[in-house]
């Protein structure tokens, strides 16, 4: 769209401005300002310049946690975008059926996500869960609180339960603003489902897919709620993700300068990847 | 079999698996504890709405919705308030650092809640704030505000600007033309944000339970009361889980024509 060079469109900003200001700006500088400091008490903080970074990014347990997060947003990303293509491919057109299947593909999205973890806590439960239950039925020994491999599956399952129709719903919105001619040109050439699928449908759904990729890496990366009421981060650590390791720092182990530190690199992580990820996907239509 | 008949079925099927987890719960809500925990019961034995009256009765369970839905509330105002004279500014004016404080707004929605999580305790402690819906309100705003900006800006920028111009050859002034004319023209992409805000207000809890203690307090947090001494009470917790999917579902039912678009954030 055609802008006008108007500077007074910034006091229609400015309440957005102050108020995320406040809310972000303060915060932020409230962690920049412990990221350097050892505090002891109120009176007592010393500057300790880039010490918290250094002993961040050293830390193993810590490289742990990251390996693991970094694994889990990968595996989400790698299942969700391609389930979500499908099963919007396999939506209705259009009607009352089409409606009723966004209500029901929309009801995870709207379910609080300590719910979400306790839906699947006892959905997977060995004795009182449909699923752990039928697992264990068909002779299959899975237990989730004890056993780390079962505990990842449940915990990816749950995410890709939660948020594929998010995927999906973005790509139905993607396929339905394609003109109908695109497809009549298609059959009129005897172009295959693939063909259509991948030189029609998959373009067109470029920019709806920019926005579920960022989306569910941003999303997944900060994911602390679902797990932490599922399997509390464990058994051991194995499904303590970054969220969490940076939770217990602050608030359970009131480590201020370490986790001040620790969620400065953690918001960089997310702000690389995120640009990383868009300019990656956009790029080609740079020229444009 | 079609092929029409095909997708019928996988997506019947997929939707069949979806709600497998959310039947489990709204079965063993209407189970008693002692039919939850002896045996395996596809469907309730001794229909009970026992659990829904411990809810229902007691003002420190009930409470906790009531809480939800304020803070949620104000958090909608509070977002399309601010949204949406930014976003106007976004989609038709160039002004001086422009595209870097829309970045700036969009980076807020990817910082980890977590990080915020000691900053917010303290700065709203300091200021008298916590423990009151206002200050979840607020806290909320830091991943609601940019995003309804960027969905707005997308609904905006598909509205020609010669409406915009036609109405101050009429001559509206600016307040009245925004009121009369632009806001009924957007209504479907409020309508969207204001679900968007809503959505991911409704299901954070991190932040929502570090800001409150007593009076404030979310339902997220009241659930975990059902772990007590003797164990967890599994028909309450079912029920109260039951009871925070309503909200959602009456919000995805207005607005079920534009969730499409709007899931598209008005940018197909």
């Amino acid at each position: 769209m055609r802008k006008v060079p108007n500077n007074r469109a910034w006091w229609l900003v400015l309440p957005v401005f102050i108020l995320v200001a406040f809310s972000a700006l303060i915060p932020l500088m409230t962690v920049v300002n412990y990221s350097v400091q050892d505090i002891f008490g109120p009176n007592a903080a010393y500057f300790v310049g880039t010490d918290w970074f250094r002993e961040v990014l050293r830390n193993e347990s810590l490289q742990a946690s990251l390996g693991r997060q970094v694994v889990f947003s990968a595996a989400v990303l790698l299942i969700e975008i391609p389930l979500g293509i499908g099963i919007a491919l396999l939506m209705p057109t259009g009607g009352k059926r089409a409606s009723l299947c966004l209500i029901l593909l929309a009801i995870p999205l709207l379910i609080p996500w300590n719910v979400v973890g306790t839906i699947w806590q006892i959905f997977g439960r060995g004795d009182i869960g449909l699923f752990g239950r039928f697992l264990n039925e068909i002779g299959i020994n899975y237990n989730y609180t004890a056993d780390p491999v079962d505990a990842w599956f449940t915990v990816l399952l749950m995410d890709v339960w939660h948020w594929t129709p998010l995927v999906a719903l973005l790509c139905y919105s993607g396929l339905r603003a394609i003109p109908q001619a695109f497809y009549q040109a298609a059959e009129i050439d005897r172009a295959s489902r693939w063909a259509v699928f991948r030189y029609i449908q998959l373009p067109r759904l470029k920019s709806v897919l920019v926005i579920a990729v960022l989306l569910r890496f941003m999303d997944s990366f900060m994911i602390y709620t679902e797990p932490f009421v599922l399997t509390g981060g464990g058994p051991g650590s194995s499904t303590t993700f970054l969220s969490q390791t940076l939770t217990t720092m602050a608030v359970g182990q009131f480590d201020i300068g370490r986790a001040a530190a620790f969620s400065l690199v953690y918001f960089l992580i997310v702000l690389l990847v995120s640009w990383l990820f868009f300019t990656a996907i956009t790029y080609p239509d740079r020229d444009k | 079999m079609t092929h029409s008949k095909r997708r019928g079925f996988g997506i019947t099927f997929y939707i069949l698996l979806l709600l497998l987890p959310i039947y489990w719960l709204l079965n063993m809500s209407f189970k008693t504890n002692q039919e939850i925990l002896s045996s395996l019961t596809l469907w309730p034995q001794n229909f009970t709405f026992h659990n829904y009256a411990v809810i229902f009765t007691d003002p420190s369970w009930y409470d906790g919705y009531i809480n939800s839905m304020i803070y949620v509330s104000i958090n909608v105002v509070i977002t399309l308030l601010v949204s949406l004279p930014a976003a106007y500014a976004f989609s038709r004016y160039k002004f001086v650092g422009d595209k870097h404080l829309f970045f700036w707004l969009l980076s807020n929605r990817m910082a980890p809640p977590a990080v915020f999580l000691l900053p917010f305790f303290q700065l709203y402690s300091s200021i008298g704030l916590f423990d009151t819906h206002i200050a979840v309100a607020l806290a909320h705003c830091l991943f609601n505000v940019p995003l309804a900006v960027w969905i707005l800006e997308g609904f905006i920028s598909g509205v020609p600007r010669e409406y915009d111009e036609m109405a101050y050859i009429d001559g509206y002034s600016f307040p009245r033309f925004f009121i009369k004319i632009f806001i009924p023209m957007i209504r479907s992409g409020i309508g969207v944000s204001a679900f968007f805000a809503f959505m991911f207000s409704w299901v954070e809890l991190l932040l929502a339970r570090t800001l409150t203690s007593v009076d404030a307090q979310p339902i997220g947090a009241i659930m975990t009361r059902t772990v007590g001494a003797s164990g967890i009470d599994w028909g309450v917790l079912a029920a109260a889980g039951v009871l925070t999917i309503i909200p959602g579902l009456l919000v995805v039912w207005f607005v079920r024509n534009h969730v499409a678009t709007g899931f598209a954030l008005g940018r197909v």
